[in-house]
């Protein structure tokens, strides 16, 4: 079984081609980025409008998690024979799957966004809105920096469940790496099934580390370890050099909170 | 750095689980319903029925992509009457019914283990299998035994070359092709056949009448489809091969189900595969092109049976049915079942009461 698998992965013509390998996953990628792209215009305004005030956090609780209960197959049916009847039939299977996507990819980035800015150090609050600074103010530039580890934690969780049900959309005639998957099941071919499955499993752990990475380094340096390390080599520069400080949130956050 | 590595561990397991479940679920469909088997045919006592009840609906939400709930309910509500009839002591070898992920086959099956209940012949159903490629698999391991199918596409999957057409030849070509432990028991007059089927709007557009009339256009247009009639030899390939109708494109949709009927009216496929009983034919006015050369076969409905199931009692009441089914009968009860959303095993056991069977 996994030689029949590592034998599809390997044959060159399985990867050329408008049903070739890389096609398929880029498009799997495409449909993914989109989904995930609309799925934060809608989340991270409200997750982030309630985290703020603190209102409604019982609502998009429970509306966040009814989402995540929703099964996407059947779910993607009917949008997809509703779709076919109601919009142009060159996007209508494709909105029916990226609506499925999006509506899957909401909750987990919706939920970490309010619980990131309504985690946010009181303290801090107080200090930004102690130097003057309006209520959005206070928003965009303290609790939205600081609650960037858990936006880009609440983005991953949201990539994963995007890429690995984007194999649906193969479902209602679309590409993507469900291509395989589907195709091999009802083919009775497993190496192409297994292996298409295996390479959604590759595309979920490449992009998540992808995200974890630029998360890192888009935080800001003040809540991650990269502080630390500035901190070790202190003793050998010469002196503090002021680019590192051009963004001053940081700064106001640590002097809140010590 | 501890956070980081932490999610590197988290994602890192999560692949593996990934993997883990991948094989495994490899496994179950390469043997879909291999664990329930082994148990209803060890069901003699009302506690192991049960057992084979529960096994039973979660290999087949594992191995079904749609339908796994109607799947396991279907096993529930039947695996209660295989108790009641295994504990008469019959001694009798449950009947596992399986069927096809489409609805026709699923009447069959159900119309099968109404009239075979009826007649106190303990059944079990696992239906919504999947394709023919994946449910003769668990045929042949033994996990169900008995099978709603259809002579020329089971002919087909035995006996790539054979040219018989005829439902006769179809039939007998069929009995030959069989492997040793399997066998059909007589054909019904009822027919579903896999068609090249257009819009009335295409059809005289392009003045189609057979397969043949789309040679000339058929490279500016999207066939549409299943995912294992694209590479059965009745299909794209056959069409090529026999009339040199070759498609610009090939989109895989249901087997013949509400999406290829919406795609071919709205377009999105310009012909697809739709089965004959479909009643959208006649609601939409689709026109079913003729097949002169004989591509698709005849498809007669037929009971596909291991020989070790197929007692005396059990081949009467399965001819019994073959015998008063038709295809007539099979366009109506899914117009029923389309139109009223009506339960599919009500419908069977309806149809089986009203022709004397129940």
């Amino acid at each position: 079984m996994i030689g029949d698998i590592w034998a599809w992965l390997t044959t060159s013509a399985h990867w050329t081609g408008a049903d070739g390998i890389w096609q398929r996953t880029l498009e799997h990628v495409e449909y993914t980025l989109i989904a995930v792209a609309v799925a934060a215009v809608i989340a991270l305004p409200i997750g982030a409008l309630i985290g703020h005030t603190g209102r409604g956090t019982g609502l998009v609780a429970g509306t966040a998690n009814a989402l995540r209960a929703l099964p996407s197959l059947g779910l993607l049916v009917m949008l997809a024979l509703w779709a076919l009847g109601h919009l142009p039939v060159g996007i209508a299977l494709q909105t029916a799957s990226i609506a499925v996507l999006a509506l899957l990819a909401i909750p987990p980035m919706l939920t970490s966004t309010y619980a990131g800015v309504a985690a946010v150090d009181p303290a801090a609050r107080d200090a930004a809105e102690g130097m003057g600074m309006s209520g959005g103010q206070v928003l965009l530039r303290v609790e939205l920096p600081i609650a960037v580890p858990l936006l880009f934690s609440g983005l991953r969780s949201a990539y994963l469940q995007a890429v690995a049900t984007a194999t649906i959309a193969a479902f209602v005639s679309l590409g993507g790496l469900g291509r395989y998957v589907i195709d091999g099941l009802a083919q009775h071919d497993y190496p192409k099934m297994a292996g298409g499955a295996l390479l959604v499993a590759v595309l979920a752990v490449v992009g998540d580390r992808i995200l974890a990475v630029v998360g890192h380094f888009a935080a800001s340096a003040g809540l991650t370890s990269r502080r630390r390390l500035w901190a070790k080599t202190a003793p050998y520069r010469s002196s503090y050099p002021a680019a590192s400080l051009s963004e001053t949130q940081p700064e106001v956050v640590n002097a809140a909170r010590q | 750095m501890k956070r980081t590595r932490i999610h590197i561990t988290t994602v890192a397991m999560a692949a593996l689980a990934g993997v883990g479940l991948l094989l495994a679920g490899c496994g179950s469909n390469a043997n879909p319903l291999n664990s329930s088997a082994g148990s209803s045919s060890s069901g003699s006592s009302g506690a192991q029925s049960s057992g084979s009840q529960s096994s039973g609906a979660g290999s087949g939400g594992a191995s079904s992509t749609a339908g796994g709930s109607e799947t396991s309910s279907g096993t529930g509500s039947t695996g209660a009457g295989q108790t009641s009839a295994g504990s008469t002591g019959t001694g009798q070898q449950p009947v596992v019914i399986g069927s096809a992920n489409f609805t026709e086959s699923e009447l069959i099956a159900d119309i099968y283990a109404a009239a075979l209940k009826a007649a106190g012949v303990p059944v079990t159903t696992h239906l919504n299998i999947g394709a023919r490629e994946v449910y003769l698999q668990a045929m042949h391991e033994g996990s169900i035994n008995l099978l709603p199918e259809y002579t020329g596409g089971l002919l087909a999957y035995y006996d790539k070359t054979s040219t018989a057409h005829s439902p006769t030849d179809v039939y007998a070509a069929l009995q030959k092709a069989l492997p040793a432990d399997l066998e059909v028991l007589k054909y019904s007059a009822a027919q579903d056949q896999d068609s090249v089927t257009v819009t009335k709007a295409t059809a005289d557009k392009y003045h189609l009448v057979s397969i043949g009339d789309l040679a000339p256009v058929a490279g500016q247009m999207t066939l549409g489809g299943s995912s294992e009639w694209q590479t059965r030899a009745d299909g794209p390939i056959g069409m090529t091969k026999l009339y040199g109708v070759t498609f610009k494109d090939y989109k895989v949709l249901d087997p013949g189900g509400p999406l290829s009927v919406k795609g071919l009216q709205t377009g999105l496929v310009q012909a697809t595969d739709i089965f004959t009983t479909n009643p959208a034919i006649e609601e939409d006015g689709f026109v079913v092109l003729k097949d002169p050369k004989n591509m698709f076969q005849a498809q007669n409905v037929v009971p596909l049976i291991a020989k070790s199931a197929a007692t005396p009692k059990v081949t009467s009441v399965l001819d019994a049915v073959s015998a008063k089914l038709t295809t007539a009968d099979l366009t109506d009860m899914q117009k029923t079942i389309n139109d009223t959303k009506a339960n599919v095993a009500d419908v069977a056991g309806k149809w089986v009461s009203q022709n004397g069977l129940g």
